[in-house]
């Protein structure tokens, strides 16, 4: 019986390794835990194998889900890097002392608002907060100045947002931390009573273009990537940016980092100096996901709004507390 | 023998590892926190969306399952075999796919209204399955003597055959009720939050900390409670016949004028239940090829499925037959309680236990998170039970006799096993493989979870395409889970006993 199992077991691993290695069997491979869209990540990935050589195998999930993983297996995880979409994930990761420092040269590559101090992680592309509205029921008259009014009750059953989700919960860690603990719950609390939950961010926009509710919060590129491939969800829907250093203009930088336990640390490091790099950027830029660029100087996709148009509040992506949020959201009720 | 008990009882153990984990959660985590995450307005919300949930889907799939059993069964409608079949056909369409079709095509469809009108015409079928089966067995004796006392055709419905049914209708129910707990794509594509799509979220906020368990353990004492709800009203009371010689063949009712509303009602939830599903599969299979068909990956895709589904039917069909051949063979109070813990474990969401063995990986056994031996371990719980019916059926039939006889012309216990005992229940396990098989093909929980890097199964792909909305690029995954259920589902239409549907 046991050994049917383990019979069973060992044809189930081969058959994964086999498919798993796509490139040149002796090289070495990466694991990558990938809290990004892949629409973002593979290009990069492909352009880093076709320049060094070096496989990227990835582990797909959310930041929250990843990064406490990653915190559970400590030492012993066989992650090599990790990227996710938005930076509180990185910080949990670097919180628990499992991040390599990065090199100089790498860090560099970005602006310092763009990374925490002591050098564990690098930004590599940045989203804005965005609400998405319907054209069709709302003008720009009728929109509020400030992300903080979504909690007024005129608002009540119009609103849609994607609690469950890590992009949202980063927006509520810029709250906390521009507007502090108490009136971030209060803000919350007015959510709870006001919007319709939905189940991700193109669900949400998909909601206001059928006109389900007026106005919903989300990232820029939903909207953009929609608008490319034909506006099937996007057709009646228009971008409010809030700008004005409003916590609705959070501007979320997405981070990679080298675990301290990767046992290929020179190749990881690479890899996290190339996707800062101006190549690594461009792939980004190129690909159909639509975020910004934020290192080495590179143009961001041209479809997009300038990034220094945008009037982001300075919030220092260190100071964003995940747990924080999930403990507030669930004291919501949102969670 | 001894080692027949020590095997059984480590399976058992292994089945029950979730539930006993789950126990041992709340206990370690102590009263003020599991209080603190349990006793909040979110979770009060949450309990109220799962209880009407429930309620309401039990009530609507016993209206919808008993009348068109009844309606096919026991009434003369035309083309009874084609509906019988039509009445079954949606076991084969997973019920996230079925919301997946109708939110596609009426995009506003959330909430309490559409979970319950999606889970009734998913999950009827397992009323109209054993109903079914139970209506064509009744001794029509006991109607005619109603008759002969003076009641209508709704009188003897009522007094005599709903009684009857009562098992039947029970197990149904029971069965319905539990699935709804367990049911976490259909749901959560209808914006219903209930526990199972809560724990998800929390599994995703804060991974496998104490959120998600806080949840799991209340979701864990409301299967129970359904359990042992069935198990008492149940009843002792005796439905076999007692007078001699064979019961007649049931007798169909000319419906005469109530003839085309009948026909009427039974189409319409053929065509709600599997017409329009498989309409919108159609067109949006017709619009994914047209625009993202990646033949390799789809290929990929379905081999790693069905490798999974082919290595945890063997292995759970490897692990159960101990556990039946004991229960059959030496039955007893330590063989009952074994058989009976397999059967309580595989009553838990898969949520649950895929949350359990993450915990228990992470902890104790690192090297082996997310491995596929895990995900497997994860399918042999959740569906031992439809690996052990068939077994022991099968090792009922085979007379202890025909053993002896071996051991008596000095066969040792390997030579009798492989030459006498496994050739007589090799049916019998192969339709429980079977039914394990396709269970994994379609199973999408504890696959989110448990999935090693880079394996992607028929399900988990198509959940993350229609996630994004990528309605097209989702239709091929769906058409073959579908197409890979059709035959199981097929065998369950034929005709349980002799007469029954002539």
């Amino acid at each position: 019986m046991a050994s049917v199992v383990a019979l069973a077991a060992l044809t189930l691993s081969a058959c994964g390794t086999t498919s798993d290695t796509t490139a040149d069997a002796s090289a070495t491979t990466l694991t990558l835990y990938n809290a990004q869209h892949e629409a973002l990540m593979q290009p990069v990935i492909d352009a880093f194998e076709d320049e060094t050589g070096i496989a990227v195998q990835m582990r797909n999930g959310d930041d929250s889900e990843l990064s406490n993983l990653l915190v559970q297996e400590g030492e012993a995880s066989p992650a090599d890097l990790f990227v996710t979409e938005n930076s509180p994930g990185m910080s949990l990761v670097s919180d628990a002392g499992l991040f390599a420092e990065l090199d100089q040269d790498t860090l560099e590559q970005t602006p310092t608002q763009y990374q925490p101090t002591d050098g564990t992680w690098v930004g590599f592309a940045a989203r804005s907060t965005v609400l998405v509205y319907d054209a069709r029921t709302l003008d720009s008259a009728g929109l509020p100045a400030s992300l903080m009014d979504l909690a007024d009750p005129v608002w009540e059953g119009r609103l849609g947002i994607s609690p469950a989700g890590a992009d949202f919960q980063a927006i509520v860690s810029a709250v906390v931390q521009l507007e502090g603990e108490d009136a971030a719950a209060a803000w919350l609390a007015g959510l709870k009573a006001n919007a319709k939950i939905y189940d991700g961010n193109s669900t949400v926009m998909k909601a206001v273009n059928a006109g389900e509710i007026d106005a919903g919060v989300v990232y820029h590129y939903y909207w953009y990537q929609d608008r490319a491939e034909g506006g099937d969800n996007s057709a009646n829907v228009e971008l409010h940016y809030f700008g004005d250093q409003d916590p609705g203009a959070f501007l979320s930088v997405s981070g990679a980092g080298v675990l301290a336990s990767s046992e290929h640390p020179a190749e990881a490091q690479q890899f996290v100096a190339f996707l800062t790099s101006a190549q690594g950027q461009a792939a980004i830029a190129g690909s159909k996901a639509l975020e910004y660029t934020i290192a080495s100087d590179a143009e961001s996709n041209p479809a997009l709004p300038p990034l220094s148009d945008l009037d982001p509040p300075v919030v220092d992506p260190t100071s964003l507390n995940g747990p924080l949020v999930v403990e507030l959201m669930q004291q919501a009720g949102l969670l | 023998m001894w080692l027949l008990r020590g095997v059984s009882l480590l399976v058992a153990l292994l089945v029950t590892l979730p539930l006993l984990y789950v126990v041992g959660y709340t206990v370690d985590a102590g009263w003020a926190q599991v209080s603190r995450l349990v006793f909040r307005a979110r979770v009060l919300e949450l309990t109220w969306n799962t209880v009407r949930l429930t309620l309401a889907a039990i009530a609507m799939c016993a209206l919808v399952g008993t009348t068109t059993a009844w309606l096919v069964g026991r009434t003369a409608l035309r083309g009874r075999r084609l509906w019988h079949v039509l009445m079954v056909a949606p076991l084969a369409i997973p019920a996230f796919v079925n919301s997946y079709a109708w939110v596609s095509l009426v995009p506003g469809l959330h909430g309490f209204g559409g979970a319950l009108l999606i889970v009734t015409l998913s999950y009827f079928p397992l009323v109209y399955l054993p109903v079914s089966a139970m209506l064509g067995g009744l001794d029509p004796a006991l109607e005619e003597v109603s008759r002969s006392l003076g009641f209508g055709s709704w009188g003897t419905f009522r007094r005599v055959v709903l009684p009857q049914l009562r098992p039947a209708l029970l197990g149904g129910s029971l069965l319905v009720g539990l699935h709804l707990l367990a049911e976490f794509g259909a749901l959560r594509m209808l914006q219903y939050p209930t526990f199972t799509t809560a724990i998800y979220d929390q599994y995703r906020s804060s991974f496998a900390g104490p959120a998600a368990n806080s949840l799991a353990t209340v979701l864990v004492i409301a299967c129970l409670f359904l359990l042992l709800t069935e198990l008492r009203l149940r009843g002792h009371r005796h439905l076999a016949r007692v007078g001699h010689g064979t019961a007649r063949a049931t007798t169909r009712l000319r419906a005469g004028r109530w003839a085309t509303p009948g026909l009427v009602l039974v189409a319409s939830v053929a065509v709600l239940a599997v017409g329009l599903p498989m309409a919108m599969l159609a067109r949006w299979l017709w619009v994914g090829s047209s625009t993202t068909l990646e033949l390799g990956t789809l290929t990929a895709t379905l081999t790693q499925s069905l490798l999974l589904g082919l290595v945890a039917a063997l292995a759970t069909t490897a692990l159960a037959l101990p556990v039946a051949w004991l229960s059959v063979r030496h039955a007893g109070p330590f063989a009952t309680l074994l058989e009976r813990s397999t059967y309580v474990s595989s009553a838990l969401p898969g949520i649950v236990v895929a949350l359990a063995l993450v915990t228990l990986t992470i902890s104790f056994a690192q090297p082996w998170y997310q491995t596929a031996p895990v995900l497997v371990i994860a399918y042999v719980i959740l569906f031992m039970p439809r690996a052990m019916v068939g077994l022991q059926a099968a090792i009922r039939q085979v007379p202890p006799a025909l053993d002896e006889v071996a051991s008596s012309l000095g066969a040792g216990v390997v030579a009798r096993f492989a030459r006498v005992t496994l050739p007589l229940i090799a049916p019998g396990a192969g339709a429980g493989a079977a039914l394990v098989f396709l269970a994994v093909i379609t199973e999408l929980t504890s696959t989110l979870l448990l999935a090693p890097i880079g394996t992607e199964t028929l399900a988990t792909t198509f959940w993350g395409y229609s996630s994004s909305l990528a309605y097209g690029a989702a239709a091929p995954y769906a058409v073959l889970m579908v197409v890979l259920s059709l035959p199981a589902t097929y065998l369950l239409t034929r005709p349980t006993r002799k007469g029954h549907l002539r």
